[in-house]
């Protein structure tokens, strides 16, 4: 378990979807969640264009919820996500 | 004694080429066919028909090269399917929609709700000329809205929340229209360029907006001989029983007011944009 914490939210795991594309970005994120136990965070690595468009929404329409979205200044985001059980 | 095409295109059954030979149009709403319904149809198709159906451009379903002496037959096969003949002539036709927010994550409305009560308010409604209405869900217009007499598209009115935002900024990202700004860490929404998508909401992580479902709708759109692009005459309709009020008057404008075989944008333009506009205005007005 990695000891990382971004804007002081602790994560649990990372995941990078900079190196796909749609409709895989969201497939590689969601896999990654299904990984964590539930309340775990995730904290997604994702390109600005397409993917911050698409991605966010997807990730709350399966139901986690969204904790911040970090701009980090070079055209990309960190998307700190918490895992919501069904 | 003749045959009577006018009373037998009213009750759906288009005469083809092949003497004798019709195409049975389908009831169906907002595109919606059960299964239950499919099998009867495949029957009746399989048993009276020569074995195919067409998929219209309006979401219907019609069984071609059924017989002229056997229409009585099949209409009372379908019934066991719960399948009805659908209309075509002088009426108010099929209501189309597209799958709306019981089903797709774009929809602001349900739109198959709204196709089922306007069908049972106005379907087969004899009218002087054609009559559609089209449904669809969202911006996105899958359903092409304004290619109908009175096309309906659903929306989302906002008002942010302060309180809940976390300033994450995608709402401002996802607006296609510029209404939205950071403004002294707080969303501030331009209500003149917001064109009611929803797409701000939807990617809301906080639900950090006031949402108001409802309804922009167009009129006198056509594409067929002539194309028309149906225009609205207010910006959004926030309320159900108002744009049930719309449509009742739109139909009423043109049931009084347009000669046989006029399509209801030329009975707007003949009449007056103006005049047209005052009577739907009067009926938003009139709660």
């Amino acid at each position: 378990m990695s000891e990382l914490e971004l804007d002081g939210i602790k994560i649990d795991e990372e995941v990078d979807i900079t190196d796909v594309v749609c409709p895989v970005t969201f497939v590689k994120a969601k896999v990654a969640l299904e990984e964590l136990d539930d309340g775990q965070v995730l904290s997604v690595h994702l390109n600005d264009g397409e993917p911050v468009l698409n991605v966010p929404r997807s990730i709350k329409e399966e139901g986690h919820q969204i904790l911040k979205l970090i701009d980090n200044g070079d055209g990309t985001y960190n998307l700190l996500v918490k895992k919501v059980e069904e | 004694m003749a045959t009577d095409y006018a009373l037998l295109k009213k009750g759906g059954f288009m005469r083809q080429k092949q003497k004798n030979n019709f195409s049975l149009r389908l009831r169906v709403v907002g595109g919606n066919i059960s299964a239950k319904q499919l099998a009867k149809i495949a029957e009746v198709a399989e048993k009276y028909g020569d074995g195919h159906v067409h998929l219209t451009s309006r979401q219907s379903v019609e069984i071609p090269f059924i017989k002229l002496d056997q229409i009585d037959e099949v209409k009372n096969a379908l019934a066991e399917g719960d399948v009805e003949p659908g209309v075509c002539g002088p009426r108010v036709r099929t209501i189309t929609a597209c799958q709306g927010a019981a089903i797709c994550p774009s929809g602001c409305i349900d739109t198959y709700a709204l196709a089922k009560e306007l069908d049972d308010r106005y379907f087969a409604k004899e009218l002087p000329h054609k009559f559609k209405f089209g449904i669809t869900g969202c911006r996105n217009n899958c359903l092409k809205s304004e290619e109908n007499d009175v096309g309906i598209k659903g929306g989302i009115r906002v008002k942010p929340i302060p309180e809940s935002c976390i300033k994450c900024g995608l709402c401002i990202k996802v607006c296609r229209e510029g209404a939205l700004v950071m403004e002294d860490e707080k969303i501030v929404l331009d209500t003149e360029k917001c064109n009611y998508c929803g797409r701000c909401v939807k990617s809301c992580p906080t639900d950090a907006y006031e949402q108001t479902q409802g309804y922009v709708v167009s009129f006198g759109g056509l594409f067929g001989n002539k194309i028309n692009q149906g225009k609205e005459v207010v910006d959004f309709i926030d309320d159900h029983n108002t744009l049930l009020r719309v449509c009742d008057a739109a139909v009423e404008f043109f049931k009084n007011n347009a000669n046989a075989g006029e399509r209801f944008k030329f009975t707007i333009d003949r009449i007056g944009r103006d005049k047209f506009e005052e009577v739907i205005k009067e009926a938003i007005k009139n709660e």
